[in-house]
């Protein structure tokens, strides 16, 4: 790629489940489409509940084996910390104007964004094209993931 | 650029510099700008939105925002304003550049 030239393309994969896990990639995801830049996710191992309709908007916080939260881990690992923690990042972002995950999907969708599921996940985990929200396009193997990225810069989350 | 001969100022990254100074020939001009050839009724609904929830609260409206308070819809959005709809609208608008992640 030339210097300074802009990014046309760019091919996100998220790959974890906690709402920390799977923000980053849908901001970033929407904001190439913000700026025209053609856009396609791969959700993958556990970044699939992203995307599961049961499971979509009940994505939690981890508040154990996080330095960052700045609370000790044992103190991270008492009952109601996690949906402490994630009530608080919600509402924080909602000032931000950032929507709950099911309606983030469905913007970046309308925004001209591919989504496709993990084939390999689906089958490890069991599950079916039923069990995915609508906006998915399609379940894909990594053959296909590494095709459709073609000329995309790669992103792994 | 014809926006030139307009006889109004833009800030560092090309937006007017302030949004008192705008009106609909200078929106058809920064239009044609970047690229869209006529306004029509759609056009100019997003439009018109955006300025008054400038004036109003201060900021450019997010993409969410247009469509909750603005009734329009993402998808359209996107058709009406290829490449970039928040920035090129903001644009149009005669408003800052957006500065939110979303």
């Amino acid at each position: 790629m030339a210097e300074n030239e802009k990014i046309k393309k760019v091919s996100i994969i998220i790959s974890k489940g906690s709402l920390e896990g799977v923000y980053p990639g849908l901001i970033m995801a929407n904001g190439a489409r913000m700026e025209g830049i053609e856009t396609m996710v791969f959700f993958t191992f556990f970044g699939l509940d992203a995307i599961v309709k049961k499971r979509m908007n009940k994505l939690k916080v981890a508040t154990v084996g996080n330095p960052a939260m700045h609370i000790p881990t044992l103190i991270g690992a008492l009952p109601g910390m996690s949906a402490f923690a994630t009530s608080m990042m919600k509402k924080e972002m909602e000032k931000l104007d950032i929507p709950p995950v099911d309606e983030f999907i469905e913007m970046i969708h309308d925004a001209g964004a591919k989504l496709y599921a993990c084939k390999a996940t689906v089958e490890m985990f069991h599950l079916a094209k039923d069990d995915f929200t609508e906006e998915v396009d399609d379940i894909i193997n990594v053959g296909t993931f590494y095709e459709l990225s073609a000329g995309a810069q790669i992103i792994f989350t | 650029m014809a926006t030139e001969t307009m006889n109004v100022t833009f800030d560092a990254d090309g937006y007017l510099a302030d949004h008192n100074e705008w009106n609909e020939d200078l929106a058809r001009e920064l239009a044609r700008e970047e690229g869209i050839e006529e306004l029509t009724d759609m056009h100019w609904k997003v439009i018109n939105f955006m300025r008054k929830d400038y004036i109003e609260n201060g900021a450019v409206p997010t993409i969410r925002r247009l469509k909750k308070a603005g009734g329009i819809p993402t998808k359209e959005l996107y058709s009406l304003f290829p490449d970039g709809p928040a920035k090129k609208a903001a644009r149009i608008a005669g408003l800052p550049k957006p500065k939110g992640c979303v």
